[in-house]
């Protein structure tokens, strides 16, 4: 006996928005699983993963300011997806982001103004873009991978991050500790409700949302970069540019990655330190493809996301649960998302002995000789 | 002048003393809707380095998986040295010592020649003993290859010598050749050509499948002609002339089409001149000085055999693929030589590529998005880089409408289209958005006789409206029905372009076959009967 995957002859689209949803379902059973074998309570575990963020108005706002970066970044990058251009150093794009946003702002530090932000929300987006501006070059120019060299490029602003704040950007009343001068009030996101960290930044997340909805959806452009994804030769045909649709995804992408790490620089964290956020532009990755590279899903699938961070955050406080279970959970979500998209498109199949030889007759090897030797 | 089924298997029969190694007798391969092989004979004897020539689609390929196992017969016996054997699969077939060189090879490029001759094999040997077999199998037949050097550094003629030593490690009583020419430079096909003949002398029968009428005469002991399945005469090519197998080849009834009456001609269209472009796949053909003028309401037909050329002159008209020089393609005396797909577009050259999934549509679009496809310029379906989906969606039910597509909605994949009803779509898609010139390529592919009908008068009257049109076609009766003018593409190059009226088919089935200039006048005396008849 042995297994057969084949392609299904009709792909389900109903299974296909479902999948979401049950691979939440199925993060949760597992998860219960796993908490249970740790020694910890499972139901108390999920309540305070999944539950008790939403039950405060200070969790919501948590969850809002968690899920924009994620969203704003997800959506950029479903962009080059649906075009096959994997960026995947959109963590990268986002410290370069930071550090020129940042900069601006230690630039006219001690300075007030209301164009400082939108200056700095410039620099943001050139920092990102410059950063992806180099897998682009590589990869049109030169046929580079962009998944090699995306990627590779975040350690390297990392460091650079790093050497900033440790060096010549250093706060010089800062007991020595590697972060910038704290940014001043004009350097600083508004914030949107009192008592809460929400600021301006999450208005821009739901903007891009609609933004990426019009553009993927009803323009020119988004029905190029769909083309060019599915079909390159059709895209060609069409006349459409396969550098310039390389050139635009990764453009959006890194601008809106470094405009999400001006977001945390210049709201929640205030200055520039060496982590600024705990890995949101790799978790933008999982987003998209929850959020099934649709900007209406991304937006639902950055709640998600943003709930396992707060969930997990809450859950070490109050029971102990090691911060590793962040992590664990959304390696979960997206295995059980990936495994599931696969078992939509394919199904498995039990081949019986008897009919695997029938199956391989006529194929390559069986034990057909006695046959032929006549 | 054809020989029947029967004469034919009394001369296979008949040759004496020596049984064939290889008889078949009756074979018949079906496929739905299409019956590839009906009822063939075909005998070869030891030594013998017999041709099976054919047109694309008359059936070689069949015959020889069959041949090989990877095809089963539905009808019919394969004999081999006498005795009736079934050849279940490619395994069983190399047991027999049947050894096989593909048109395109199979080759990891990352691996050595060694290790790729190793892969092939059904029996593991040590390497090292391997290599030295490589290196005496290839000396011995005139084939140097070095069992350490890695594929990617090879050309082409050098990979394909991997394939033929892999055949040879086997001792191979029966070596079948798929088209071995086409990728070959001519000093590379003289080299084959020794080797063969070599191979021959020591007693080895080589099945040789071609339709390069040249080099089936001067390689040759025997041609069996196959044409629409169907075994349609056995010769010895060294005593034909190439005429008289081109005659056999494509077929002589070619039926009294109703050409339409030829209207004045108008101004030039387009011209096309000393247009070059390099081959960029292993397998690809490069295009050479290709030059040829298309007027106003004119109808210009490209003949030629699938893989000559074809594909990459439509992407070069097209503007899919640009040559540096801009004068090589003048559009309504415009140099667009340069231009891409979108600006010669926007002057009004539209293009049906052959391959309609992934081409010419996008399979999982709908076909509204496939009206925009190609219609987002020309038809105003953009207003502020935002797609007017309104308009869009009624380009493409005008489109259903005009050329009777046969579809629920517009919104359906174009997927869920059947293949006819999809080329009727994308070619009226193009018509409809009035080109000054249309190139088509094979228009009515897999297409029923009623949608073709409709899609060859779509193509006619858009000519007669003033417009150039191009057809790049295999199907000579097609051409010849619907075209004022045809060339034919041979290998990258174009021939001269001759008026439909009066063409003579045995000139095309030359240029076809690949003789040019010299031979084919010399060739314009009457054919004679083949001596194949007992």
């Amino acid at each position: 006996m042995r297994l057969k995957v084949e392609p299904r002859r009709e792909v389900s689209r109903a299974l296909q928005w479902l999948t979401p949803p049950l691979s939440v379902l199925a993060t949760v059973v597992a998860a219960f699983g796993l908490f249970a074998l740790m020694g910890y309570d499972p139901v108390r575990a999920l309540t305070d993963l999944f539950v008790t963020p939403l039950t405060s108005q200070q969790g919501l706002a948590e969850l809002a300011l968690k899920a924009s970066p994620l969203v704003m970044i997800a959506v950029g990058l479903a962009m080059g997806f649906r075009a096959n251009v994997w960026n995947i150093g959109a963590e990268g794009q986002l410290m370069m982001g930071a550090i020129a946003g940042g900069g601006v702002a230690l630039l006219f530090y001690g300075q007030e103004g209301w164009w400082i932000l939108p200056l700095m929300a410039l620099a943001a987006v050139g920092g990102g873009m410059a950063w992806g501006a180099i897998p682009a070059l590589l990869k049109t120019r030169l046929g580079v991978s962009e998944i090699l060299v995306s990627l590779m490029l975040t350690y390297v602003a990392e460091q650079f991050l790093s050497y900033l704040v440790l060096g010549p950007w250093k706060d010089p009343e800062g007991m020595n500790f590697p972060q910038s001068r704290m940014f001043s009030e004009s350097a600083t996101l508004p914030i949107l409700l009192e008592g809460t960290r929400v600021h301006a930044g999450v208005l821009v997340a739901l903007l891009v949302v609609g933004v990426g909805w019009l553009v993927m959806s009803r323009s020119i452009l988004g029905f190029e970069i769909r083309t060019v994804g599915s079909a390159p030769a059709a895209a060609r045909y069409a006349g459409f540019s396969q550098t310039r649709t390389v050139w635009l995804t990764l453009m959006a992408a890194s601008g809106l990655a470094g405009l999400a790490g001006l977001f945390e620089v210049a709201g929640p964290i205030g200055q520039l330190i060496p982590k600024i956020t705990p890995g949101y532009g790799f978790t933008a990755i999982i987003v998209a493809f929850l959020g099934r590279l649709h900007p209406l899903g991304i937006l639902l699938a950055g709640l998600v996301m943003a709930l396992s961070y707060i969930g997990a955050d809450q859950a070490q406080v109050d029971m102990g649960l090691p911060n590793a279970a962040t992590g664990l959970v959304q390696a979960m979500l997206l295995f059980f998302l990936l495994a599931s998209d696969f078992l939509v498109r394919y199904r498995v199949r039990v081949v019986r002995p008897a009919a695997a030889v029938q199956a391989a007759i006529g194929a390559s090897q069986p034990a057909d000789r006695k046959a032929v030797t006549s | 002048m054809r020989s029947q089924s029967g004469a034919h298997r009394t001369q296979v029969a008949e040759h004496g003393n020596t049984i064939d190694r290889l008889l078949l007798r009756g074979l018949t391969k079906r496929f739905p809707g299409v019956v590839a092989n009906a009822d063939v004979d075909l005998g070869v004897r030891p030594g013998e380095i017999h041709a099976l020539l054919g047109e694309n689609g008359a059936g070689k390929s069949t015959l020889v998986k069959m041949i090989y196992g990877i095809l089963q017969p539905d009808e019919g016996e394969i004999r081999w040295n006498g005795a009736p054997t079934a050849v279940p699969n490619p395994h069983a077939a190399r047991a027999l010592g049947i050894g096989m060189v593909f048109q395109h090879f199979s080759l990891f490029e990352a691996l050595t020649v060694g290790e790729n001759v190793a892969l092939g094999l059904d029996r593991p040997e040590k390497p090292k003993a391997l290599a030295e077999r490589i290196r005496t199998v290839s000396q011995t037949y005139g084939l140097p290859l070095d069992p350490h050097r890695h594929v990617y550094d090879l050309s082409v003629g050098e990979r394909q010598r991997i394939e033929i030593v892999r055949c040879l490690l086997l001792g191979p009583k029966l070596l079948i050749m798929d088209e071995p020419t086409s990728v070959l430079t001519p000093q590379e096909v003289d080299k084959l050509f020794e080797t063969l003949r070599l191979l021959a002398a020591q007693g080895c029968s080589i099945l040789y499948i071609s339709h390069k009428l040249a080099e089936i005469k001067a390689l040759c002991d025997r041609a069996t002609i196959l044409r629409g399945g169907r075994v349609v005469g056995a010769c010895d090519p060294r005593a034909e002339t190439a005429a008289s197998m081109a005659a056999l080849m494509i077929g002589a009834e070619v039926k009294s089409v109703a050409r339409r009456a030829g209207g004045k001609p108008g101004a030039e269209r387009l011209l096309v001149g000393g247009l070059d472009l390099k081959a960029d796949a292993p397998h690809g053909i490069a295009l050479k000085g290709i030059s040829f003028t298309v007027r106003a309401g004119e109808v210009f037909g490209i003949a030629g055999v699938a893989g000559n050329g074809q594909n990459e002159l439509l992407l070069a008209l097209s503007g899919e693929r640009t040559v540096e020089t801009p004068g090589a393609v003048l559009l309504d005396g415009r140099r667009v030589g340069h231009r891409g797909a979108a600006h010669r577009r926007a002057l009004g050259l539209c293009a049906v590529p052959e391959e309609r999934n992934g081409h010419a549509a996008v399979p999982e679009f709908s076909l509204v998005d496939n009206a925009v496809l190609s219609g987002h310029g020309r038809e105003g379906l953009v207003a502020g880089g935002l797609i007017r989906t309104r308009k869009a969606a009624d380009f493409a039910r005008r489109i259903i409408a005009g050329f009777d597509v046969r579809t629920p909605g517009p919104n359906v994949a174009a997927a869920s289209l059947s293949g006819g009803n999809l080329q009727k779509f994308i070619v009226g898609r193009e018509i409809l958005q009035n080109p000054g010139v249309l190139v088509v390529s094979q228009p009515t592919w897999g297409v029923d006789a009623g949608a073709a009908a409709a899609i060859h008068a779509a193509l006619l009257r858009l000519a007669a409206a003033g417009s150039a049109v191009v057809v790049i076609s295999q199907d000579l009766d097609e051409l010849l029905a619907i075209s004022d003018r045809v060339a034919v593409i041979n290998v990258g190059q174009l021939s001269e372009a001759m008026p439909t009226d009066g063409v003579s088919l045995e000139k095309l089935g030359l240029l076809m076959g690949g003789m040019h200039g010299a031979e084919v006048a010399q060739s314009d005396v009457p054919a004679r009967e083949p001596a194949h008849a007992p």
